[in-house]
């Protein structure tokens, strides 16, 4: 699918930052650099998997993405059109939409489940009469596979898988080209979440979606995506294809982030040889000088710690931001 | 004699909907020195079942029948004094959620002391001494600075960390670890699962792992138990289990999740959802949710059937198998053995 001439992608993000002002003591703030100078585009009908630990703001991109949060500094392109007035963005969201990690929290408990659909039809003024919003509803709950019953009862009478699927269906209610799918069913029981991957699968097949896919297991990444990046304390240390990453990973985090996988498999799992790393992830607020992995990385030197590596291209399509490329191997 | 023995265990929670029989016959047991990992989906009765060995359910709960023999002690009913000499000494427990299962508002040391304090004769400077030396254990640095800090001031691997440096201050039999890394990243994940597979062998402990992640256990785990709707369907060594599942469920657990292999095809999930503990059907629980279900499985529950000695299951499927290869001959539907 990366094959797919990219002229203009169908998003693209420029030097992204978000940083948010924190408190540290009476009238003084800092700020904690949750995204930091992060660029990459992403191709129509393309899943860009997103991957991390937590805090490393891969949650932040998604959601400045769509303008949920205001971007400090950068630019998000829309189909080669900058994003910039509220008009652009009211009409950017019709396009693109998001889906939430917590099927729990991302309710309305107050609402039915129709109305939770509705709402976004509601918002953008998408029907002219009731009948025709109703039909929509119902058709949106025949895509995500949930009965046409089930319109009148609340969140709280649904299971977690059921939970996602509705909130499945409120994202495609305005016909979206693309969606930032925020760790989609980290929430769900393995069995339930073989069945919401296969459902982004066919909606992908089916409508011709392109997703941003958010998550922390790096199994579920792999098998949706076409390309993966991987972030760190706010900066993409690396991007190639999904099959490239898992085979030839070359940033030292990426390479001891695969190598702590679990493998579902004994014999494979006892042989594997784990790249162990000390310590925990930094502060965001007092993240490393130059390249923020170099406290925990084994092959950090001095020019680590005075400059961030450039993010470049070393082969076709594979990206890295690490000084010391030609010792790894 | 098994460390531990656990046969035919009943427990139900009594609510104003009725009784939901949580865990509904469970049988097994743990030898010392071995890795035991109890898998399910949520709502399979796994922490239940390591709730009611350690006999701390919430007031709803009750253990129903059944019995759990530590060391050829009988626990069940034995009372709260037998029961405050187990837990925390012989058997520890580690919770899903470091952040949530230290108190807030002691410095870790004091929470570190508590217990071996409690559980062993030793005076405050020795306990002192014990609880460094645990931190140490766990690979915390400046272990006596820590020892005065509260848990806020840790991140969460730390705090892990910590939890299982207070499970194992004692030196218990039995570490039961419930969701021990689920709240954790994987890179931390990695480390704490190392930590607890070094542990055991130095302290040569019997470690109870409960999880839905079949990761974990691979890496982990000697012996598999796996869970559906509160009884066990199929028991046996990893190597089993991963490699020659022999009930309709485990099969369909593996299937449903992605590998290297997947990327590009579909996976195959298992369809429907969980069951609902207080409407259980008279046959296989997981017949409902069954592609290979026949007739005989939604009308009488399957028994035990062994597989070989590492491994048995109770799914009706086996006996199907049996039919076609010959192995078993029609009399009536029982394999082997058993």
């Amino acid at each position: 699918m990366s094959e797919i001439i990219k002229n203009p992608p169908l998003v693209e993000v420029k030097h992204l930052k978000e940083y948010f002002n924190i408190n540290v003591g009476a009238f003084k703030t800092k700020p904690l650099k949750a995204v930091d100078d992060v660029s990459f585009y992403i191709n129509k009908g393309e899943t860009l998997g997103l991957v991390g630990e937590s805090g490393c703001g891969k949650t932040t991109v998604g959601r400045t993405l769509l303008h949920l949060y205001k971007p400090t500094a950068g630019e998000i392109y829309y189909n080669g059109k900058l994003i910039e007035t509220k008009e652009d963005i009211k009409e950017f969201r019709k396009k693109a939409t998001m889906v939430f990690q917590d099927p729990y929290s991302s309710l309305n408990p107050r609402m039915t489940v129709s109305d939770i659909i509705g709402e976004p039809l509601d918002v953008h003024k998408l029907y002219t009469t009731k009948e025709e919003r109703q039909d929509r509803i119902l058709e949106l709950m025949n895509h995500v596979g949930l009965n046409s019953e089930h319109a009148s009862r609340y969140a709280h009478e649904f299971s977690g898988g059921q939970r996602q699927r509705i909130g499945i269906a409120r994202s495609l209610a305005v016909n979206p080209e693309f969606i930032v799918c925020d760790e989609p069913v980290s929430a769900l029981d393995v069995s339930i979440q073989a069945q919401v991957i296969n459902m982004f699968d066919e909606l992908r097949d089916k409508i011709g979606l392109t997703y941003l896919f958010i998550a922390h297991d790096l199994l579920v990444v792999r098998h949706i995506s076409d390309r993966i990046a991987v972030m760190y304390l706010g900066k993409m240390v690396e991007l190639a294809d999904a099959g490239e990453i898992y085979e030839r990973p070359l940033h030292p985090y990426s390479r001891a982030l695969i190598s702590a996988v679990p493998i579902p498999d004994p014999k494979i799992a006892r042989a594997n040889q784990r790249i162990a790393l000390g310590g925990d992830i930094p502060s965001p607020l007092n993240a490393p000088s130059g390249c923020p992995f170099r406290t925990r990385c084994p092959y950090a030197t001095e020019e680590c710690a005075s400059s961030m590596p450039e993010f470049k291209e070393v082969s076709k399509g594979h990206f890295v931001a690490c000084h010391n490329l030609d010792k790894i191997h | 004699m098994a460390l531990l023995e656990v046969k035919d265990l009943h427990t139900s929670f009594f609510t104003d909907a009725g009784e939901v029989k949580a865990v509904n016959g469970v049988s097994f047991s743990l030898e010392r020195g071995k890795v035991l990992g109890i898998v399910g989906e949520s709502g399979s009765g796994k922490s239940v079942t390591a709730y009611s060995i350690m006999q701390i359910l919430a007031s709803t709960g009750k253990i129903v029948s059944g019995s759990v023999k530590l060391d050829g002690q009988e626990l069940v009913n034995s009372g709260e004094k037998v029961m405050r000499t187990v837990r925390g000494n012989k058997i520890s427990i580690i919770f899903q959620d470091p952040m949530t299962s230290l108190n807030p508002t002691y410095t870790i040391g004091h929470q570190l002391m508590e217990a071996i304090l409690l559980h062993t004769p030793r005076n405050k400077e020795e306990a002192k001494a014990r609880a460094i030396e645990m931190l140490k254990l766990v690979n915390i640095n400046e272990p006596e600075k820590r020892m005065n800090q509260y848990p806020f001031e840790f991140s969460g691997g730390m705090r892990q960390r910590i939890v299982i440096a207070m499970a194992l201050a004692c030196e218990p039999d039995i570490l039961i670890a419930d969701e021990p890394t689920t709240a954790l990243d994987v890179t931390i994940q990695a480390q704490i699962l190392e930590l607890m597979n070094q542990l055991q062998k130095e302290l040569g402990m019997a470690i109870i792992m409960i999880t839905h992640d079949l990761g974990v256990v691979a890496q982990m785990c000697d012996e598999v138990i796996v869970m559906y709707a509160g009884s066990i369907c199929e028991q046996g060594t990893a190597d089993e289990i991963f490699y020659n599942p022999c009930h309709e469920y485990t099969k369909g657990l593996l299937r449903s999740i992605p590998t290297a292999d997947s990327s590009g095809t579909k996976l195959q999930p298992i369809t429907g959802t969980p069951i609902d503990l207080l409407n259980m059907p008279k046959g296989c629980p997981f017949a409902p949710r069954c592609d290979a279900a026949m007739k005989v499985c939604i009308y009488n529950r399957p028994e035990t059937m062994v597989i070989n000695e590492n491994h048995w299951a109770c799914c009706w499927m086996n006996v199907k198998k049996g039919i076609e290869d010959g192995t078993i001959t029609v009399k009536k539907g029982k394999e082997g053995k058993k």
